[in-house]
């Protein structure tokens, strides 16, 4: 078999382990739902204000309520799979809908995020372990200690307090200038503008982390005996590094990077709702203000199958990145 | 632990500045937490002065919307997040130590079958889930505790596991076998008692962990509506923040540093409890 269909049967089987993972969530929600106080026919009771025991009673038997709980399952499941992720009484839209036209903005918020945060806790890992000890070494890591330690939506209010409050720099909440009528590139700058801030903010955690752990992964990578062989040849200690030790030392930033998208989405709840970004975060904080479940599981759902498939991605430049894994 | 031994992790967790510092910010807010009844009689959610003042000689870190007094806020605050980070710790290590341990010790099937349960969990995204479980189950300390919790336990477990896979081979083990102890005791005083170190490690900095989540979920509503939070206290501040930035500020501020001291205890930890790991 060539290497590259061994890469296509790798990339297939790792598709299939997300499979089980998703529907492992789907469950997970279901059970949410059924934790929840009252149904859906309660909520839609509550709206109307006017509903009879007997037109409940015949609401649920519509809705398939009165079955028994695995039949019920089977039914999510199946709706699920057929994404139907229900509907959101209080946006009156289907939730699937809802979630696809807030996607954007958050995917735009998200990649730009890690994009910068992976970037820098490289560059910052790389000045810290090349200046093991110094006064650089020393900066870096407190700095990545106080960002590792601070809240995030602290940082957000505190950005706005400064640059938007003191200085009037820029503007505090939403993606572009409402009613400006901005086209082509001055509508990208104008969105640029309003993301400087929730990325930021947003970025200062990761950053922290992936500084850390590319300076931990550069000091053990220096040890290795391909480095001894590297210096033994007479290679600059330029060359051990750029050539060398930074590639393998950025593996595990990269797994890192994968793992961190998880928990970067319920960041993105955070900084979203700080900023106004009118993404999927903002709709989960306020989908949690009115009450509206259906949406927030969906959300949460989506949210989880993303996370599988940036898992998948991550695998995949994997295979790539590094040439001793075994496709198997 | 024999006495040459405190005194040895005593010794070498003392040389550590960073570590130093970390143990008198952490006891400054367990101090606080303690005598917040004492300086501050009353509900924090009382009224104390007229709304929005600056932080001056009457109130020292101002008063919020309401009028209530930020310090006092800031004092009853540190027993929630302490509390909150305490007790999820404590449960989070609970579950971590039964899956991984079990796990760790029996091999096999079993291994496999809690390895791919916590690998589920650690795909879900945490801080979504956390919210998504305590808005289904209204707010209020249990919840969050348990919230915090579930989306935790997997890293303890997967250390655990570690630890338990790599002691169970040992002579002590075996020998505790052919003595024909029950596995529960091999795994509860024989086994658990050589993975404290590396417990009490990741158990420090998921106290850390559990405050910011905590903070995180009182910031966007989520917090118990009944006891005073950081978290809710930034919440509260922010509407207000051009006209009274402190209400905002200074919580933040007690967060940071409380996270911060805890993450230097929890690396001094480490390095006092595995000497060999030091000069790295």
């Amino acid at each position: 078999m060539t290497k590259s269909h061994k890469r296509l049967l790798f990339i297939a089987k790792r598709a299939l382990y997300g499979i089980p993972v998703i529907l492992g969530i789907v469950i997970v929600n279901f059970l949410l739902l059924q934790l929840m106080e009252g149904d859906a026919v309660d909520a839609l009771a509550g709206e109307a204000a006017s509903a009879t025991p007997e037109y409940m009673a015949q609401l649920r038997e519509r809705f398939g309520l009165d079955q028994p709980i695995y039949v019920q399952l089977f039914a999510y499941v199946r709706n699920v799979v057929m994404l139907d992720l229900g509907y959101s009484f209080r946006h009156d839209m289907p939730v699937l809908d809802l979630i696809m036209t807030r996607l954007g903005p958050t995917m735009l918020l998200m990649t730009t995020t890690l994009f910068i945060a992976i970037v820098m806790g490289i560059v910052l890992g790389l000045l810290a372990a090349t200046g093991l000890n110094t006064w650089r070494d020393t900066i870096i890591s407190i700095l990545a200690l106080v960002s590792y330690a601070t809240p995030l939506f602290w940082v957000g209010l505190m950005l706005v307090l400064l640059f938007s409050v003191r200085l009037g720099w820029l503007p505090t909440s939403g993606m572009e200038t409402i009613g400006a009528g901005y086209t082509g590139l001055e509508r990208a700058l104008d969105i640029a503008r309003h993301m400087v801030m929730p990325v930021i903010a947003l970025s200062l955690f990761y950053m922290a982390a992936f500084t850390r752990l590319m300076r931990a992964s550069m000091l053990e990578q220096a040890n290795m005996d391909y480095v001894t062989t590297a210096r033994a040849k007479g290679l600059t200690e330029r060359r051990i590094v750029w050539g060398h030790v930074l590639r393998n030392a950025v593996l595990p930033v990269v797994t890192m990077g994968g793992v961190q998208i998880a928990n970067m989405l319920g960041g993105s709840v955070i900084i979203e709702s700080v900023f106004g970004w009118p993404g999927l975060g903002l709709l989960a904080f306020e989908a949690l203000f009115a009450r509206d479940l259906n949406l927030l599981l969906g959300i949460f759902l989506l949210a989880a199958c993303m996370v599988v498939v940036a898992n998948l991605v991550i695998d995949i430049i994997y295979t790539f990145l590094d040439p001793r894994i075994e496709l198997k | 632990m024999t006495p040459s031994a405190s005194t040895g992790f005593w010794r070498r967790y003392s040389r550590n500045r960073s570590a130093m510092l970390g143990l008198v910010i952490l006891l400054s807010a367990l101090v606080m937490a303690a005598s917040a009844p004492l300086i501050f009689p009353g509900s924090p959610f009382a009224l104390a002065g007229q709304p929005r003042t600056p932080p001056g000689p009457e109130f020292m870190l101002g008063t919020d919307t309401l009028g209530r007094d930020v310090l006092a806020g800031i004092f009853h605050g540190a027993r929630t997040s302490l509390m909150i980070g305490v007790l999820a710790t404590l449960v989070s290590l609970s579950i971590g130590i039964v899956v991984g341990g079990v796990a760790g010790y029996y091999g096999g099937n079993i291994d496999n079958l809690l390895m791919r349960l916590t690998e589920f969990f650690q795909t879900i995204p945490n801080f979504l889930f956390a919210i998504v479980i305590v808005a289904i189950m209204t707010p209020s300390i249990q919840s969050i505790i348990i919230a915090i919790a579930i989306v935790t336990w997997p890293a303890v477990a997967r250390l655990v596991r570690g630890e338990f896979m790599a002691l169970r081979n040992r002579e002590f083990v075996q020998a505790c076998v052919v003595v024909g102890m029950s596995d529960l005791r091999i795994l509860a005083f024989h086994i658990l008692p050589n993975c404290i170190a590396p417990i009490t490690v990741i158990g420090s900095l998921m106290v850390a962990t559990a405050i910011l989540v905590e903070s995180g979920l009182a910031f966007l509503g989520l917090g118990d509506p009944n006891v005073m939070s950081w978290g809710y206290l930034i919440g509260a501040g922010r509407t207000v923040l051009r006209t009274a930035w402190w209400v905002a500020t200074f919580p933040g501020i007690a967060i940071l540093l409380t996270v911060l001291a805890i993450n230097l205890v929890g690396e001094g930890l480490n390095d006092a409890l595995n000497p060999r790991l030091r000069d790295r």
